[in-house]
């Protein structure tokens, strides 16, 4: 099975030049893959890191050492060195993320927070609205709350718009930052069912849940990051 | 889509005397690419900005730009007749002060004509249609066409001075403070108008700015200035999410959250 995505060795630590330079360190040592058509799952305490590492995927967070070596664009690009642009295209092309809060942007509707990836990679805007549309409808976002920015909607609301944000697209890579954290039942069996829909499409997920049902429903495999804490290694 | 950058910036530095404006910038610049500059006052952002528009000569540094023939020209060689020409037709600068992009004594609709009459459009009634739609996409009604800037708001003048800049369809923008002193509620409208305009327009721009949430919102690179060097550079996230150097990690710590 395709492995589009390899970590090895990977380490980081922040360092808090006001604090008198202390360093903290986060993780290290870490090395896993995630397969094409499978959910990986990034198991462990609050703290250990589950987070951080997604971050660093993302090219959200910079990488301290270590090698993420990601398919993109029939070749292979190492996402730690790699240049802002060219993070940028992996964004665009390859790695898709879900984040635990939706960043809303003044005056813009639900609906086109949800089309613009789609926008992005080039897609005609009704056509992107149209699938925007039919994924809000299957989380179950009321439609007069549509045309409004996400800005004044609770928690679980912006978490829809988020997550319709997220899988609107193709991307081959997805990461998932606790995307059903505050949903009720019904919208958590949903994202199960798109969760589903992904792995049958090939995509590579890795993902954060604390929800115990919903891990269990989607995961393949779980990667304990409690294994990766630098204590083990150094201290 | 071409692979080659829009602008080339290789060791630039500028000196007042002994003082430092800048002091050996590199950077490239893609088509469709915001580029935020950040830093406190006096960091040297605004001295970079005016000598990449060419308003001020560098001491030292190349910048070259892609022409829309494709080749690249040295910017400090050009003559001052083809950097004025460049100016009017392929870039614009938004300056922080409305007042100074815009004349404020002839109409709005002449301040956004005059632009396209500079490259070349003689037409009235075309260069009048032209005005009214432009102002109609920076949300100024069209009965204002006639009225001088000087009978506008401030977030108005700075949306008029935005569409006076963009409609001869530059491929990079300046931009000095762009919302700067202007009232938070009309700082969120003009930022979406600005990012919405870059957006649909493909626009490559340099945006030097203070205000952190600004270069978040529009921007995707962001380079951070201290006493004139860039102390760090990356995607806006990743400056703004993990910032590294001592002074961005300052920078950061330093919003104030509501």
């Amino acid at each position: 099975m395709p492995t589009p995505l390899v970590v090895s060795d990977v380490a980081k630590s922040f360092t808090m030049h006001l604090r008198d330079g202390i360093k903290l360190p986060v993780i290290s040592g870490v090395s896993f893959s995630i397969r094409a058509g499978e959910c990986t799952v990034l198991g462990g305490p609050s703290g250990a890191g589950k987070s951080s590492i997604l971050k660093m995927l993302y090219g959200n967070y910079a990488v301290d050492e270590g090698q993420i070596i990601v398919t993109h664009d029939d070749g292979l690009i190492d996402l730690a060195t790699a240049s802002p642009r060219t993070v940028l295209a992996i964004r665009r092309q390859t790695i898709g993320y879900v984040s635990q809060f939706l960043r809303t942007v003044p005056r813009v509707s639900a609906l086109d927070v949800v089309a613009e990836p789609l926008v992005e990679r080039g897609e005609d805007r009704e056509i992107a609205r149209g699938k925007a549309r039919a994924l809000l409808a299957q989380l179950n976002l009321p439609e007069r709350l549509w045309a409004l920015p996400p800005a004044t909607f609770s928690g679980g609301e912006q978490q829809r718009v988020n997550i319709a944000r997220g899988f609107i697209t193709e991307h081959p890579i997805l990461l998932l930052d606790e995307p059903t954290a505050s949903l009720d039942a019904r919208n958590r069996d949903v994202v199960i069912e798109l969760i589903a829909a992904k792995k049958a499409a090939g995509v590579a997920l890795l993902g954060i849940f604390h929800d115990h049902d919903v891990r269990e429903a989607v995961a393949d495999r779980i990667i304990d990051v409690t294994a990766f804490a630098p204590g083990k290694i150094a201290a | 889509m071409t692979d080659e950058p829009l602008l080339r910036v290789s060791a630039l530095s500028k000196f007042y005397g002994s003082r430092v404006g800048c002091d050996n910038v590199s950077f490239d610049l893609w088509p469709g690419e915001v580029l935020a500059v950040v830093g406190e006052s006096g960091s040297g952002k605004t001295t970079l900005l005016n000598c990449l528009s060419t308003r001020l000569l560098p001491s030292s540094g190349t910048a070259s730009y892609r022409m829309r023939d494709g080749q690249f020209r040295e910017l400090y060689r050009m003559s001052e007749a083809e950097r004025r020409f460049l100016m009017r037709t392929d870039w614009g600068f938004v300056h922080q002060n409305p007042a100074d992009g815009l004349r404020m004594t002839v109409s709005a609709g002449a301040n956004v004509g005059e632009r396209l009459m500079a490259v070349g459009d003689r037409h009235y009634g075309k260069i009048r249609a032209t005005a009214v739609d432009w102002l109609s996409r920076v949300e100024i009604d069209e009965d204002r066409i006639d009225d001088e800037p000087r009978a506008f708001s401030g977030g108005m003048r700075q949306r008029l001075q935005i569409a006076r800049n963009l409609v001869t369809g530059p491929r990079l923008v300046f931009m000095d403070e762009p919302t700067g002193g202007l009232d938070v509620s009309v700082q969120a409208r003009l930022l979406d108008l600005l990012r919405g305009l870059v957006t649909d327009l493909g626009l490559a721009a340099i945006v030097v700015t203070h205000d952190l949430a600004v270069a978040r919102l529009l921007s995707q690179r962001m380079m951070v200035m201290k006493d004139g060097r860039v102390v760090e550079s990356g995607l806006t996230d990743r400056v703004l999410d993990d910032p590294r150097a001592p002074y961005t990690q300052l920078l950061v710590s330093s919003i104030l959250q509501v």
